[in-house]
């Protein structure tokens, strides 16, 4: 009978299964796609898995998205569902960005800085026509070899890269960010609650969605909250992760890892208790995420609204807007679950409205009673 | 001897090198309407929003005689009680309707809230005191069930005054009630106000920049001037004598007006 | 399973729910803050419910889950085979045979006694989301027990449609003091929850709170002494048992609007069908 065919959902999920490792796999006449292929030659995939899975380990990403056939989403996903099983050893030490080995670091507000302007590895000034050599034969395509600038080879990159958000506090002109010792709070352990300090949504941005910040950064940009940006400096590099263990009382390293900093400059027009000068907003991601890093730098400042005295009527400024819907992990969950079974709500639901209409029907003037 | 309602001692309030309030001290008796009249920036609104709990005094205290006349210090209290006081004895007025009225519910559900808030559980009863409401602000009883984004400006600040008065509360603040109204529109409204106000035996502390308001409604009027209190005492007597030099320039320019 | 705590969550994290759960159960219908961690599993898939139960199972624990009354729906099997497989537990269909139930949706039609714990997934913990959305207005209108816009948005129902619409998660007042949502049940199961002998806990993952319902904690649906609350359930019996007490569900069987009711709760209606052959024999 029908009602059978609702039932057997123990078989219908192995099938679903089987079914699901056979498309992950696809045609087998094609050569099996390898995690480290994946690590080399999809890196930004790489990166934003690890930024949003926050979780900084290259190969497990290239695993998840190898797993998730490339659907990043999941990919971020499966490394969350790993990241939170894995016990904390320890906790770094804060990185000093203007230490990092820069890839790539350019500023928008300045023609030349002291560091220099460093273009690196950017699409920026790519023109985006399909490069068909790509699609022939992997081994046929041309690669340039690695051959160092002359500038680059006659000056070794200093070891500190200042900020130049720093040179602008300096001088006065950029406001001082209070410094403080306190622990950060940590939004994977405790639960986030209002009103939310800037620790906790920089880290809710750095492990948000980079789509949901890149609009919410674009609306700002649009009227919907201005903030009048700069690219102060954007920078990727590597940086070394430090820790100190409490047995030995001194820090040491532990490895690098790659980042991108986005410091935006925003007008402020002062207060009565503060002369006008220039804001901060901060981004910052695992690996090379420009567009991420600039979103999240807008979307930073935007979120500074009500402390600068400003009208915080924007999506970008309303902080608990931002950042209860800024996790694609958290979003993705809630939205696909409506594929979920929901005959009870449903069936309650058919039953009210069809109780209404009997109403209706029965006497066509309802509700209150009251003329129109 | 009846005792005041509302009492102020020596408000101070500075916001960065401006005084917004400076040594302001007041008092508000049963059943009186004061104006609180001066130019935009004269600390009236800031005095309004001191007096109602809403934002706090660097010094000074705020006094509330409630019904059994035991004293509560406004900025004393904690917000749980605040609220309880602002959601029975006491109601606000704001300039603008849609800042009070919830716009998504409907007419008759605006003026059940706070019957609801404070526990009555019975919808013939609630539905019955919002009738009677609207009937007292002149809004057809019809409209009962009509969301406010249907009724017009007028009506909306007539919706806010019965949504209000719907609890029967001691002390009522209003901020600027007629403000953003059409002249034939505010001259109704303010008729409405004076009758309601002296049929119930509101309290009211009444803040404009509108002399004519403050003649109409006002038993006493309070002059604020760069947050100091220049000039008080009845409405007739202060408007039609006035002592100090900045009164006289108030009511001047609104004579030329 | 290998690599893996027993129920899957580390030690110190199932310590941290249970505090979360004691501290919910001290303070009937409150939503305490937990630190909720990832799953393997999907929010909005019963994280929430996933983690209670992971907090409090223990070896000998025998385990139910149902999702909309059922067993056998693709999500109870999916997480009934998440805890044998990481736990070990031992699974049933039987409510009787249960110690603790993990449903989503539903409450069992069989009721439930003191040796048991209802553990319910909970999508949306906050009751006043849909009048308010901001979570720092909603919690102080838990604190000033301030529910006067929840009356609200019966009244309006009342007005527009004669009576209230809501079918399902209907907000109930707990032990007289807490607005709460009892999860996404029918309003048909509402009243069950009153006085309930079994512990009631709630879990929401992607939202991070717990809340509790102690056993033999009053429960009462918000409504008004004029128009007080009413059940409402398909004017049916069971194709399948017969039973008219229970909730059912609507299966269409073909495309000309032929339908049939069945009980929801699946084991429910095996073991009427059972007792109805025994006697028939
Ligand atoms: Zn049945």
């Amino acid at each position: 009978m029908a009602y059978v065919a609702v039932k057997g959902g123990e078989r219908a999920i192995d099938a679903a299964h089987d079914w699901l490792a056979r498309t992950r796999r696809g045609e087998t006449a094609v050569p099996e796609i390898k995690t480290d292929q994946i690590a080399e030659q999809l890196g930004r995939a790489v990166d934003r898995v690890m930024a949003e899975g926050s979780c900084y380990d290259r190969d497990l990403a290239a695993l998840a998205i190898k797993q998730a056939q490339g659907d990043l989403i999941e990919a971020a996903f499966l490394l969350r569902a790993y990241r939170t099983t894995l016990p904390r050893f320890a906790s770094s030490r804060p990185v000093e960005t203007s230490a990092m080995l820069i890839h790539r670091r350019i500023s928008a507000i300045y023609k030349d800085l002291p560091g220099g302007q460093v273009l690196g590895p950017t699409y920026d000034y790519t023109h985006r026509l399909l490069d068909f050599a790509l699609a022939a034969d992997a081994d046929s395509a041309m690669v340039p070899a690695a051959v160092p600038s002359s500038t680059e080879a006659d000056q070794s990159p200093p070891a500190v890269t200042p900020r130049v958000l720093d040179m602008l506090q300096a001088e006065g002109l950029m406001g001082a960010e209070p410094q403080s010792d306190a622990v950060p709070g940590d939004i994977t352990r405790e639960p986030m609650s209002f009103p939310a300090g800037r620790d906790i949504r920089l880290q809710a941005l750095a492990r948000g969605d980079e789509g949901f910040l890149l609009a919410l950064g674009y609306s700002t940009q649009r009227g919907y909250g201005n903030s009048h940006p700069f690219v102060g400096e954007l920078r990727m590099g590597d940086v070394s992760i430090e820790i100190e263990p409490p047995e030995l009382g001194f820090a040491i390293d532990i490895g690098r890892i790659t980042l991108t900093e986005c410091e935006m400059v925003n007008q402020f027009g002062g207060s009565k208790t503060e002369p006008p000068q220039f804001t901060r907003g901060y981004g910052l991601c695992f690996g090379h995420g420009e567009r991420k890093a600039m979103g999240m730098a807008l979307v930073d400042r935007a979120m500074r609204a009500e402390e600068l005295g400003e009208d915080a009527d924007a999506p970008a400024q309303d902080i608990e807007f931002v950042l209860y819907h800024s996790d694609n992990i958290e979003a993705t969950g809630f939205v696909e679950h409506l594929k979920l079974p929901h005959y009870v709500d449903f069936q309650s639901e058919l039953e009210t409205i069809r109780q209404i209409r009997r109403r209706a029907e029965t006497k066509p003037d309802t509700g209150a009673g009251e003329p129109q | 001897m009846t005792l005041p309602l509302l009492e102020a001692h020596d408000l101070q309030l500075q916001f960065g090198s401006i005084r917004a309030l400076d040594h302001v001290s007041m008092a508000l008796w049963p059943g009186e309407v004061l104006a609180i009249v001066g130019e935009s920036g004269s600390g009236k609104t800031t005095l309004l929003k001191v007096l109602s709990g809403s934002d706090k005094p660097d010094a000074g205290q705020v006094l509330y005689r409630d019904p059994e006349l035991a004293l509560h210090d406004v900025h004393a209290m904690g917000a749980p009680q605040l609220r309880a006081l602002h959601r029975s004895d006491w109601g606000f007025v704001q300039q603008n309707p849609r800042d009070a009225l919830r716009m998504g519910v409907s007419a008759g559900g605006n003026v059940g809230e706070r019957l609801m808030a404070q526990g009555d559980r019975n919808y013939g009863n609630i539905r019955q005191v919002a009738l009677d409401w609207l009937a007292q602000v002149e809004i057809d009883g019809r409209r009962i069930d009509d969301l406010p984004r249907t009724f017009s400006g007028g009506m909306l600040q007539r919706l806010q005054i019965a949504r209000t008065l719907a609890t029967h509360p001691r002390l009522v603040f209003m901020d600027e009630p007629t403000g953003g109204l059409d002249v034939s529109v505010q001259a109704k409204l303010l008729d409405l106000i004076r009758s309601l106000v002296s049929r119930l035996g509101l309290a009211v502390i009444l803040v404009t920049h509108d002399i004519a308001v403050a003649r109409l409604l006002a038993g006493r009027i309070l002059v604020m001037r760069r947050g100091q209190v220049v000039e008080t005492g009845l409405t007739d007597q202060v408007l039609d004598d006035p002592q100090h030099p900045y009164t006289q320039l108030l009511v001047s320019s609104v004579l030329q007006a | 399973m290998n690599g893996y705590n027993f129920a899957y969550l580390d030690e110190p994290t199932k310590r941290m729910i249970r505090r979360a759960i004691l501290k919910a159960v001290a303070i009937p219908g409150h939503q305490v803050p937990f630190g909720a961690r990832e799953m393997p599993l999907p929010y909005g898939w019963g994280t929430g419910g996933i983690q209670v139960t992971a907090a409090i199972l223990g070896a000998d624990d025998v385990l139910k889950v149902i999702d909309q009354g059922a067993d056998d729906t693709t999500n109870a099997v999916s997480i009934r085979r998440f805890f044998s497989h990481v736990a070990g537990v031992e699974t049933t269909t039987r409510t009787r045979d249960a110690t603790v139930i993990q449903t989503r949706h539903r409450i069992p039609e069989t009721p439930l006694t003191g040796d048991q714990i209802l553990v319910y997934q909970v999508p949306l913990p906050e009751p006043l989301a849909k009048l308010e959305p901001s979570r720092a207005e909603t919690k102080q209108m838990h604190a000033l027990a301030d529910y006067g816009l929840m009356h609200v948005k019966l009244y309006e129902d009342i007005a527009r449609f004669g009576h209230v619409t809501i079918s399902y998660d209907y907000p109930v007042m707990v032990n007289g003091r807490y607005l709460m949502s009892p999860s996404p049940i029918p309003a048909f199961d509402t009243l069950k929850m009153n006085r309930m002998p079994a512990l009631q806990l709630f879990g929401a993952g992607r939202e991070k709170r717990i809340y509790a319902v102690p056993p033999y904690t009053t429960v009462r649906p918000l409504d008004f002494d004029d128009h007080p609350f009413s059940l409402t359930r398909a004017p049916h019996a069971c194709a399948l048992c017969g039973a008219t007490n229970s909730y059912l569900d609507e299966v269409v069987t073909d495309d000309r609007g032929s339908r049939m009711f069945v009980c929801s709760d699946t084991d429910y209606c095996a073991d009427r069908r059972g007792e109805m052959e025994g006697d028939a024999s």
